[in-house]
């Protein structure tokens, strides 16, 4: 479904953010992407849409390699929810936000209603439709954010640390709405609990490689495997 | 700002006048200043006749007069400099008052201050009467180019966050205690001014992004597509119907 080949980038500064990474997701995984801070993991993800254009290796998804030529079709597969839901809102309603990606799309008119309301609906947010996205609180935010990317029905949903700033409730509900989903999912994240709630497989990224990949209760519970990338789980926890 | 929809102009109503799509006002608006002016300058009652139709059209839209009348503060520069001109204007000199003063001084005030204040009420009625994304819903409707719409949108859209931004560095800065008491703490302020601007450049960058990730390619969808039926032109045009005809009216007299 999502396969990326020696996938090799630098930013135009100079700064060499990845180096050869190979990442297969087969359709209907949840599959959580693990790694530190500058580790290269936004980075990556950027590719997935064709954002950022490969410096050496390709990214295809069901098949179609990225290239400029696809873009649009590349990213109906795509849909990328951003770590900061107030980058991705930014129309006056939250109707004319979750319709804005479908109507690039090309629907109008009843069909595109429709979409919208239903993403709304998937995410808990239909009461909200007519408000400005600016006047809700965070953790509404993040869930149109999420709607948002839902309306334009991808193949494949990549989320950007989407527990990052949710409060414990906010956090559940948003684990059941993507465990309600019925599309894949990788999901970039530091909180290793929420990795091992929602993805069966892991993958580490470090220092712009793949350094691990597996089951996650093995990833987790491999306190080598963890250690070498400096990542740590919260205070208190084992996983056995 | 805040005030959910709207901006600082809006005065909310649901009168005849807040009904009538934005790009219908717009042009109306454009029509009744483009008679205004061109009316001739020398006549005193077509002006009043503009004033009559005009102050009429505010009480269909129920705006409060004050509401009109206090936000008029932004023509006081235009008030001070038509003032000026007749002291400074050459031509023959005619007496008011004490003073001797320019008499084509003193048409060329009168006219800049009668255009000036009709001109500023009918766009403060135009504001008043319009939402901010309605507006720009008009202009987009009235082919105005699209990166022109666009960055108007934009602009809405985020002067709340920049602003949101900019209160929420002022509570960081004066939790440190930070007080901006005389003007060496200026580079302070100058200093966070910058960083404002880099944030919101950085910002407007990652909202770029999620924008092509959604599929934009240029073009912001048209999402409330608000056709004017004609009998919401014929509304819209009265009050510039009325403005042309006094205009001609005084024109032909004029000759
Ligand atoms: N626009 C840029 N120009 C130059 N270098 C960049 C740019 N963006 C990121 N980098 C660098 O690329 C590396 C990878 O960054 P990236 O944002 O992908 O990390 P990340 O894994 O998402 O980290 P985090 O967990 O902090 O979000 C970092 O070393 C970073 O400094
Ligand atoms: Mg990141």
């Amino acid at each position: 479904m999502l396969d990326v080949r020696g996938l090799a980038f630098a930013y135009p500064d100079g700064h060499q953010a990845l180096f050869g990474v190979d990442l297969h997701v087969h359709r209907g995984e949840r599959v959580a992407l693990l790694g530190p801070n500058g580790a290269g993991k936004t980075t990556l993800v950027l590719h997935l849409n064709g954002i950022l254009a490969a410096g050496a290796g390709t990214v295809s998804v069901s098949g179609l390699e990225v290239t400029t030529n696809n873009l649009a079709e590349i990213r109906r597969r795509v849909g990328i929810i951003f770590q900061d839901p107030d980058d991705q809102l930014f129309m006056p309603t939250v109707r004319d936000d979750v319709a804005f990606g479908p109507a690039n799309l090309g629907l109008r008119g009843d069909a595109l209603d429709t979409r919208v309301l239903r993403a709304l609906e998937q995410v808990g947010m239909d009461a909200f439709i007519d408000r400005p996205p600016h006047h809700l609180s965070y953790g509404q935010r993040r869930r149109v954010a999420v709607a948002t990317v839902l309306a334009m029905e991808p193949e494949i949903l990549i989320m950007d640390e989407p527990s990052s700033n949710l409060d414990p409730a906010s956090r559940r509900e948003l684990a059941d709405i993507v465990r309600a989903l019925d599309v894949t999912v990788l999901m970039v994240t530091h909180d290793l609990p929420y990795a091992l709630e929602l993805c069966e497989r892991s993958v580490i990224l470090s220092d712009g490689v793949i350094a691990g990949d597996g089951r996650t209760r093995e990833v987790l519970a491999d306190a080598d495997l963890l250690a070498r990338p400096r990542l740590e789980l919260p205070y208190g926890f084992t996983v056995v | 700002m805040g005030a959910g929809h709207g901006h600082t102009l809006h005065y909310h109503g649901h009168s005849a006048i807040h009904r009538l799509p934005a790009h219908v006002k717009i042009v109306a608006l454009v029509l009744f200043v483009l008679a205004v002016v061109a009316t001739p300058r020398e006549a005193f009652w077509p002006y009043a006749a503009h004033l009559t139709a005009l102050v009429g059209a505010v009480l269909v839209s129920r705006v409060p007069l004050s509401y009109i009348g206090t936000r008029m503060v932004v023509e006081v520069p235009f008030v001070v400099f038509a003032l000026l001109v007749p002291f400074v204007a050459i031509g023959p000199r005619v007496a008011v008052g004490p003073f001797e003063v320019s008499a084509p001084g003193l048409v060329a005030a009168w006219a800049l201050l009668a255009k000036g204040t009709l001109g500023v009420i009918a766009s403060l009625l135009a504001a008043a009467t319009t939402e901010a994304r309605d507006l720009v819903a008009g202009f987009e409707r009235l082919r105005l180019p699209q990166p022109l719409v666009q960055i108007m949108s934009f602009m809405l859209r985020y002067t709340e966050v920049v602003a949101g931004e900019l209160s929420r560095m002022r509570i960081a800065r004066d939790s440190r205690g930070f007080r901006a008491r005389s003007i060496r703490q200026w580079p302070v302020l100058g200093h966070t001014l910058g960083a404002l601007f880099i944030r919101s450049y950085e910002r407007g960058e990652r909202v770029h992004l999620a924008m092509l990730s959604r599929g934009y390619a240029g073009r912001l969808p048209s999402l409330h597509p608000r056709t004017a039926t004609s009998g919401e032109w014929a509304v819209g045009g009265i009050l510039p119907g009325v403005a042309v005809l006094v205009c001609a009216a005084a024109l032909v007299i004029a000759r």
